[in-house]
């Protein structure tokens, strides 16, 4: 990175002012306190733009200290651009320690994964959300969507995945499929794939979802439990990987990339890279796998 | 007094605008006008109390601007009353006042004992969703999360209205006229509600599609027995669908009787216009 001095003096500890990271931890609070509800928040400016991981920023910024060790992936890759960028940022203006190893990280922002290795009550994982509102596509107007929680009216969000059943004859969606957050609201996961969202139920650790365009917090407290929307008849499944192993470390059971060769043929890779690192040099770290019903 | 009424509605009101005392008093049939002078408020409804039966059918004709769309949307909670009350049997055996309900409350009232079909198929249903979906709504907002069953009962509420089942999952929008209606109508019925608003329905259909959709809702109140409130302009479709009648002026009752009485010997001068211009 430039080196930048002026950068360094002229800003707050963690680049956000105090009193603005005193809002967001009072709204991440009431987040924590209303599993799957979206509480507005400031969404201060940030040197990058708005929709492109400031709402992880804020909660990452206003969470971190000096103790803390930070790992930021995108789409399960410590490598990516804007992994990368967002990593050096923050320790640039927080002076945390840095680390590629999940089960290292105090703070782990994401975009688009939740780590296969199971993550423990010492460790937040804050995701990048897009779009809070998972009822935007079927009702354009805030007012209303807001109303329609707050009476837990979700019968368009239903009539969605009958459609889309009826469609593609499964429930899957790409990604961001809804939950049911402790039987109350129901709240976007952020677009992870279908594979991840077992993963946020009734897990020890904190999940806090940011969108800073969207201006919207909100969280999945731990040990809360989180439904994926389904039928009494088609239930929700998680993709199948049959018959494929990761090229690179021989094992499946874990969410794969499908890549091409130059030649066009196909190959799959374990997505998560540092589970990647892991497995190709030791013991498998600990996973909650789950299995679809018939 | 008897009690064996479906619903009970008494001194609905609804004013446009501000609702500023003695607004009723100077609008109705004897000012020739709903929009009071002095305030400039339009009161559609005006104080209108009627009872309704199990099994009957009660028509509301009147003149565009006498208020009966705005009478059943009252009754539908698509708008809010300004004053008045409406007691349904179905619901905590008439005790309570509609009007006074949570929203939430409201809602389970429209969604488990009401069924609405509005005269423009785009306001009864989503044309981003398929028929299917359509009615899959209704019934998932009734607690029904079987796709199975969802799909069972779509089909035969579709056969049941002649809409053809291959179409099921094609969105209404490349539907006819006439069929968008009758899945509307499909849509309304899906719970088997003991109450049926109609509010022009067959307005702009042509006249035979027109014939089918009142044969159809005629063999729907007799075999299910669902009460109706059937709003129109139409005399035809008040003659043939309707047992009594109410008829509106400038948001107020001019005359109510049996429909046959209303249609051979009209009272009220705005009656006799009524039936004297029917074609």
């Amino acid at each position: 990175m430039i080196e930048n001095l002026k950068f360094q003096d002229s800003f707050n500890y963690a680049y956000i002012d105090e009193f603005t990271k005193k809002e967001i931890r009072r709204k991440t609070l009431k987040a924590v306190c209303i599993p799957g509800y979206q509480v507005p928040y400031s969404s201060p400016e940030m040197p990058i733009s708005r929709g492109w991981g400031t709402g992880g920023l804020h909660l990452t910024l206003s969470l971190v200290g000096p103790d803390d060790v930070l790992k930021v992936i995108d789409q399960g890759s410590d490598a990516s651009v804007n992994a990368c960028n967002l990593r050096l940022f923050v320790k640039e203006m927080a002076q945390c320690a840095l680390t590629f190893d999940t089960a290292a990280a105090t703070i782990i922002q994401s975009r688009h994964r939740v780590p296969e290795e199971i993550l423990t009550e010492n460790q937040i994982l804050v995701l990048q959300v897009p779009q809070p509102e998972i009822l935007r596509g079927v009702e354009r107007h805030e007012a209303k969507t807001r109303m329609m929680h707050a009476e837990a009216d979700y019968a368009k969000i239903w009539v969605t995945l009958y459609e889309a059943y009826v469609r593609n004859g499964h429930l899957r969606s790409g990604a961001g499929h809804p939950i049911m957050v402790n039987g109350r609201y129901v709240a976007t996961p952020s677009p992870i794939p279908g594979w991840d969202v077992p993963n946020l139920s009734m897990a020890r650790c904190l999940y806090l979802f940011g969108a800073g365009r969207e201006k919207r917090i909100h969280c999945i407290p731990p040990f809360t439990p989180v439904k994926p929307l389904e039928f009494e008849d088609i239930r929700f499944k998680v993709e199948e990987f049959v018959g494929i192993k990761c090229q690179m470390s021989g094992q499946d059971k874990a969410f794969m990339d499908q890549i091409y060769a130059e030649d066009f043929s196909r190959y799959f890779v374990i997505n998560d890279s540092n589970f990647l690192d892991k497995v190709r040099q030791g013991p498998r770290p600990p996973q909650k796998l789950f299995t679809n019903p018939e | 007094m008897d009690n064996n009424w479906l619903l009970r509605a008494r001194n609905l009101t609804k004013i446009y605008g501000e609702a500023a005392p003695g607004v009723l008093e100077r609008t109705g049939p004897k000012f020739d006008s709903n929009m009071d002078p002095k305030t400039g408020a339009v009161a559609a409804v005006n104080n209108i109390s009627f009872d309704l039966y199990p099994g009957e059918v009660l028509g509301i004709v009147g003149e565009s601007g006498s208020g009966k769309s705005t009478l059943v949307q009252l009754l539908y909670f698509d708008q809010d009353a300004t004053a008045g009350e409406v007691h349904f049997k179905p619901f905590e055996d008439g005790a309570v006042n509609l009007f006074e309900l949570s929203n939430q409350k409201k809602r389970f009232v429209r969604n488990h004992l009401m069924g609405m079909v509005y005269q423009n198929p785009r306001d009864g249903l989503n044309f981003r969703f398929s028929a299917g979906g359509n009615i899959a709504e209704k019934l998932l907002m009734a607690g029904v999360f079987h796709v199975g069953k969802i799909r069972i009962r779509g089909s035969d509420l579709l056969t049941h209205t002649e809409v053809p089942v291959k179409r099921m999952d094609e969105s209404p929008a490349r539907f006819s006229g006439g069929m968008q209606q009758r899945v509307q109508i499909a849509k309304a019925i899906a719970n088997n509600p003991p109450l049926l608003l109609l509010d022009e329905v067959t307005s702009g259909l042509d006249v035979s599609v027109q014939a089918k959709v009142l044969d159809l809702i005629r063999s729907l109140q007799q075999d299910l027995g669902i009460s109706m409130i059937v709003v129109s302009h139409d005399l035809g479709v008040i003659r043939m669908l309707t047992d009594r009648t109410l008829v509106l002026k400038h948001g107020q009752i001019v005359e109510h009787g049996l429909t046959d009485q209303i249609l051979q010997d009209p009272q009220h001068g705005y009656t006799q216009l009524l039936v004297s211009s029917l074609l």
